[in-house]
């Protein structure tokens, strides 16, 4: 059996009395492409925040590259650098340039020297096919761009894991797809990804397993050919036919 | 109207030695509690926003304790409540090194700290939480969050008033007179002492304090549109 980079043991996460996250069971291999779909609320942007910290659990365990991440007294900074996260909104730092953002931690954090942050910062905008922006201030680039430039910065680091938080969902239609065709030239290198979002195409072209969420549960589970066929139950049925419907 | 201007009284004499050195020891008071004030406002403006309850009250008394006494209370607190609590030895040495200047500058310094604080944490307060989130999902700690992406954003945020109220410190740094700083409204006062004539000497004070304010704002508009966050609205007039 291939390596198990992320797996939830009856995990439960509060938000103070309201339970998010009830009873995950989820394990993703190294390498494997997970998307997790489900309509608002149900819990999925808060599920790939655990793996990376940014909420914590409650309940249970989650064991990201072999280290628990709820035993006393780990390094969640360690751990981050090894699980990349590219979030909706984008996120890019306002003050400094392209370059500047995706040297940042790689010389801060890895204390890579600056020339050579630089020319990996290149290869890297050369890998999201805008390698004329490293000058440009994140206002002067379309969303598009912008979220090229958060998914390079975030493969400066060399992660093992790349958790994508819903990322084309603020970007307008004609931008959608070069965002979505570097994330797919990343699952073909073999990037193992967790990616929340309501791309069905992407989905079901790139994903090897759909995970479908409700209510905080995983209800559903399966790879896109047998999800999109055949969902078995009744909300995933309901989410699929409102989702596909246009 | 029989007053009888006399605008000599300003370089004959003492008066202009006196103006000169009070308008330097205005410039050394202000600048020095000027940079306490900053790192006091830095880093207590930054600590109430942390994820830490701890520091978070720490960062408060000091901001609620300070600014909510009259800055010449501290004036006269630093000066002549704390060096009586101060060993024999410690006390003689700082009364011979101009006691009065470092308590009105560490008063100055602390009071603005505490206002400050505010105007930094409003500019911290302004940043999306997501900004954090992504500085820290790379692998940067909260200090190093804080220092390299939350803190330098929001500096660029507060230049106008920060402006403000580095202009009043340079304002209220005259409250020094009270405990004898020779600063320059103390020596405007001394010229009308010593040639009665009033409204020379508090044109001439009001003069440099106008110039001096109007060139720090001056500045700091450069600094304001050098250091502006690219895609914000732009400055207005």
């Amino acid at each position: 059996m291939a390596d198990v980079a992320i797996r939830f043991k009856d995990v439960d996460k509060w938000f103070g009395k309201l339970k998010v996250l009830s009873d995950i069971n989820l394990a993703v291999v190294a390498g494997e492409v997970v998307v997790v779909c489900g309509p608002s609320g149900s819990g999925k942007s808060t599920l790939i925040r655990c793996v990376n910290g940014l909420e914590g659990i409650q309940g249970g365990d989650l064991i990201v590259l072999g280290e628990s991440i709820v035993r006393p007294g780990v390094s969640m900074s360690g751990l981050r650098t090894r699980v990349g996260m590219v979030f909706q909104s984008f996120n890019l730092f306002p003050h400094m340039t392209v370059l500047q953002n995706i040297t940042l931690a790689p010389v801060r954090v890895r204390g890579l020297g600056a020339t050579e942050a630089e020319k990996t910062a290149r290869a890297l905008l050369e890998r999201v096919r805008i390698p004329d922006k490293a000058d440009h201030y994140p206002a002067n680039l379309s969303g598009g761009q912008q979220q090229r430039v958060a998914i390079a910065r975030a493969l400066a680091m060399q992660p093992k894991i790349m958790l994508f938080d819903e990322p084309t969902s603020a970007l307008d239609p004609e931008m959608i797809n070069e965002v979505l065709d570097v994330m797919t030239d990343l699952a073909k290198d073999g990037m193992t990804m967790m990616v929340v979002t309501h791309e069905m195409g992407f989905a079901r072209r790139v994903a090897h397993r759909v995970v479908f969420m409700d209510g905080g549960r995983v209800v559903e589970e399966a790879t896109p050919e047998a999800f999109f066929a055949t969902a078995r139950s009744d909300r995933a049925k309901e989410f699929l036919s409102k989702i596909l419907s246009h | 109207m029989n007053y009888q201007f006399k605008w000599s009284v300003l370089w004959s004499g003492q008066s202009g030695v006196w103006l000169l050195q009070g308008l330097i020891t205005t410039v050394e008071i202000s600048a020095l509690a000027w940079v306490l004030a900053a790192a006091l406002g830095i880093l207590s403006g930054a600590l109430r926003t942390v994820p830490w309850k701890p520091a978070r009250a720490l960062a408060t008394a000091y901001v609620e304790f300070f600014r909510n006494v009259p800055l010449l209370v501290w004036m006269f607190f630093w000066y002549f409540g704390v060096p009586p609590l101060l060993p024999r030895a410690v006390q003689d040495w700082i009364f011979n090194h101009g006691a009065e200047f470092w308590a009105g500058m560490f008063a100055l310094g602390v009071y603005h700290g505490a206002r400050m604080s505010e105007v930094i944490r409003s500019g911290i307060q302004a940043i999306p939480r997501t900004q954090f989130e992504a500085s820290v999902a790379m692998g940067l700690t909260t200090f190093q969050a804080y220092r390299l992406v939350i803190v330098p954003i929001a500096l660029r945020l507060i230049v106008p008033p920060a402006t403000s109220e580095s202009l009043n410190l340079l304002k209220n740094s005259s409250v020094a007179l009270t405990i004898s700083v020779a600063e320059l409204t103390f020596q405007t006062r001394q010229i009308e002492t010593y040639t009665a004539k009033a409204i020379e000497a508090l044109t001439a004070g009001t003069v440099i304090y106008l110039v001096l304010c109007v060139g720090i704002a001056a500045i700091m508009a450069r600094v304001e549109r050098r250091f502006a966050i690219p895609g914000l609205i732009a400055r207005g007039g």
